[in-house]
């Protein structure tokens, strides 16, 4: 699919941002800090999962380094396929998490993206690892794998799951947990919680959440001034650098840039003429291609689950155990099915489109919502057409491209009938 | 013969290329299949020359040709590509004017397509990253059991007892065959016995409507699938003039409207 031609022969102009640059900076400046950290000892290191307790560790003074991050750079770079069998080897199955799968894969390989990117030769060591259940039960395993590697103490968050309402134990139990890490990380860190510091990341994640937020919902403009495949790019700064000062700079930048395409007319997609719903994890390795195949269709994907599950802006600085308990809580990966149909025709309103691509990722059941008949419901629901595409997060031996060619441009040719 | 304006359409399959010319009423006028092989131009062009020879027409005959399939950008005489997806649902809508549901069965995948009493598309599903159920499988079962795919059909139809294969996967099926070989099964009775498992992974992959038609090379030299799969809905299936070449069809009559 590289090199995409548009009907008229042409390619699809691919519209970089003016605010890569400092995308890149951002990037640099948390992978060097921590790797410098690793090294001479001389700040704390906190691996935690991509929706775990990261104002906390912030708060107490931690640098923080998320696997899941590393695992989709090792989708993008291409690198996973061939790490995952290492993985696989030491007994891990090729059914479970290829995040899970590559990232250790690489570790027994000793390599990383981050040295091509930056010279960086290993991930940081950790002083301690901190895991929230509420993205999968494999995130813990993942995180304890590398703490019997690394002999360090392992402690974490165990969520609620298939919620529909949220009641008020299931807040005040996550608070409590999130609580209760405090004496383990105090032991780490070698230093006592500081409320106010704590409070001032949760503030900083809230400013975040929010600016993302205002990012997010500039594609309910039409033509959209970016697409779903820009958007995971510029996700990274809300993943890795929540609760810090950079993420908040850096979405401002953003948010004026794309105030300023859609003041200018700039559009992502050229002629923009089909506007879709992306549910379900990107397939890392392939989004440069998707995107340009998208694009010389004429369609836009202008909205994702994915996306919006680095919103929460339900934090609040006066109540921060407990508003991050709600915050995790109301997380869509952890509600049930009826809130989620009930979450995705409420963006349907926002965002207008006019189909929902599921992708139903092999080894990510939890980030897949297409397994229990929710893509007829909402096609009946919303009287727009769905299309499941089967691929993975990161294992491209789950991903025929060929046949999602042919399924996604039929399911344009059918837009157009 | 002067056939006057035609309409090429050219399916590029995994396992067979396949070309259709119709003429100004929609009747077709040549054909040709051929082993789609590694050089789909080539083929393709091969394909289209032989249907020009069976129609006793020439190139220049031709108005416009459309290309789908796997090989669809690999045809350079085409004006223009459409997916299998969307031709098999015109070269089906074409006999079958009304709602339908179009089960194809492909050398690599299978297609269900529903379509209104318009002919617009409901919605399609392909089968998954795996060759259980389509014409791959019958030919890798074939190869097995050592029987050329076209005594098949005429094996099956002898089917006393047929056997009951329960994997989800074609490696695993093919383990469940020798199994079975070595219990003493009749040829006829596991050749059947693969037939069924056939239809069970296509009735695996969608519901279908109350119109059902089936298409593809599988249907066209195994017609006993569609008896088969008769006798589990419980209601006739039609089959279309060529069901090889519905796709083909398909295309030719995107390229009368280009």
């Amino acid at each position: 699919m590289v090199g995409e031609k548009m009907p008229d022969g042409s390619h699809p102009v691919r519209k970089d941002f003016g605010t890569l640059p400092a995308l890149k900076k951002l990037m640099e400046d948390h992978f060097r800090e921590l790797d410098r950290a690793s090294r001479t000892g001389a700040q704390k290191v906190a691996w935690c999962t991509s929706v775990g307790p990261a104002e906390l560790l912030r708060g107490m003074g931690f640098l923080v380094y998320f696997p899941e991050n590393h695992g989709a750079m090792l989708g993008a770079s291409r690198m996973a396929t061939e790490l995952i069998p290492y993985a696989n080897a030491v007994g891990y199955s090729p059914e479970i998490c290829s995040y899970l799968t590559s990232d250790i894969g690489a570790f027994l390989q000793h390599r990383t993206p981050l040295q091509k990117a930056y010279g960086i030769e290993s991930v940081p060591r950790p002083d301690v690892l901190v895991f929230n259940t509420n993205q999968c039960r494999d995130v813990k395993d993942w995180l304890s794998w590398y703490a019997r590697h690394f002999r360090a103490p392992l402690v974490g968050v165990h969520t609620h799951r298939d919620i529909g309402e949220i009641r008020g134990y299931q807040v005040r139990d996550i608070a409590r947990q999130i609580q209760d890490l405090i004496p383990a990380l105090e032991a780490v860190c070698g230093r006592p919680f500081d409320m106010d510091r704590f409070k001032q990341a949760v503030d900083l994640s809230l400013q975040t959440s929010r600016l993302w937020r205002r990012c997010l919902e500039t594609a309910a403009a039409a033509p959209s001034p970016w697409t779903f495949f820009d958007a995971v790019i510029h996700m990274a700064p809300a993943v890795v650098a929540r609760g810090t000062r950079a993420p908040v700079d850096y979405y401002r930048l953003l948010l004026a840039e794309l105030e300023r395409r859609i003041a200018d007319g700039v559009a992502a997609v050229e002629d923009e003429r089909h506007r879709l719903y992306w549910e379900g994890m990107p397939i890392w390795g392939k989004l440069r291609s998707l995107s340009e195949h998208l694009s010389a269709l004429h369609a836009c994907v202008v909205a994702s689950t994915y996306c919006n599950s680095w919103i929460f802006d339900q934090l609040d600085p006066a109540e921060p155990f407990e508003s991050m308990a709600l915050a995790y809580t109301e997380l869509f990966i952890v509600r049930d099915e009826a809130y989620k149909e009930r979450y995705i025709r409420q963006c349907f309103d926002r965002y207008r489109f006019d189909g929902i691509l599921f992708h139903d990722a092999k080894t990510c059941p939890y980030n897949t919502n297409s397994r229990y008949g929710m893509a007829d419901r909402l096609r009946s629901a919303l009287s727009i057409p769905t299309l499941t595409i089967c691929g993975d997060l990161n294992d491209l031996r789950c991903f025929s491209e060929e046949q999602t060619k042919t399924n996604i441009e039929a399911f344009i040719e059918q837009l157009e009938e | 013969m002067n056939c006057g304006k035609l309409y090429a359409g050219v399916d590029v399959g995994a396992s067979r290329t396949k070309a259709a010319l119709l003429d100004a009423r929609k009747t077709v006028v040549g054909r040709a299949v051929k082993k789609s092989g590694t050089d789909f131009a080539e083929t393709a062009e091969a394909c289209l020359e032989s249907a020009l020879e069976s129609a006793h027409a020439k190139r220049s005959d031709i108005a416009c040709a459309v290309a789908t399939g796997y090989g669809r950008h690999n045809v350079g005489f085409a004006a223009e590509t459409k997916t299998e997806i969307g031709c098999h649902a015109r070269g089906c809508y074409l006999y079958f004017p009304f709602s339908i549901t179009i089960i194809d069965i492909g050398g690599q995948d299978n297609k269900i397509i529903k379509l209104d009493e318009d002919g617009r598309r409901i919605g399609f599903k392909m089968n998954r990253k795996c060759a259980a159920g389509t014409g791959a499988f019958l030919e890798e079962m074939s190869l097995r059991l050592d029987i050329p795919l076209e005594e098949m059909d005429g094996l099956a139809r002898q089917a006393t007892r047929p056997v009951s294969l329960g994997s989800y996967c074609t490696v695993f099926t093919a383990t469940e065959v020798l199994e079975k070989i070595r219990q003493g099964e009749k040829v006829p009775d596991l050749v059947s016995g693969l037939f069924s498992s056939v239809i069970q992974r296509i009735m695996e992959m969608d519901s279908f409507t109350e119109r059902v038609v089936m298409s593809g090379g599988v249907v066209a030299y195994n017609p006993y699938m569609v008896t088969l799969l008769e006798d589990r809905i419980g209601r006739p299936v039609r089959v279309p003039e060529y069901p090889q070449f519905s796709g083909a069809v398909g295309a030719a009559l995107y390229a009368m409207h280009l």
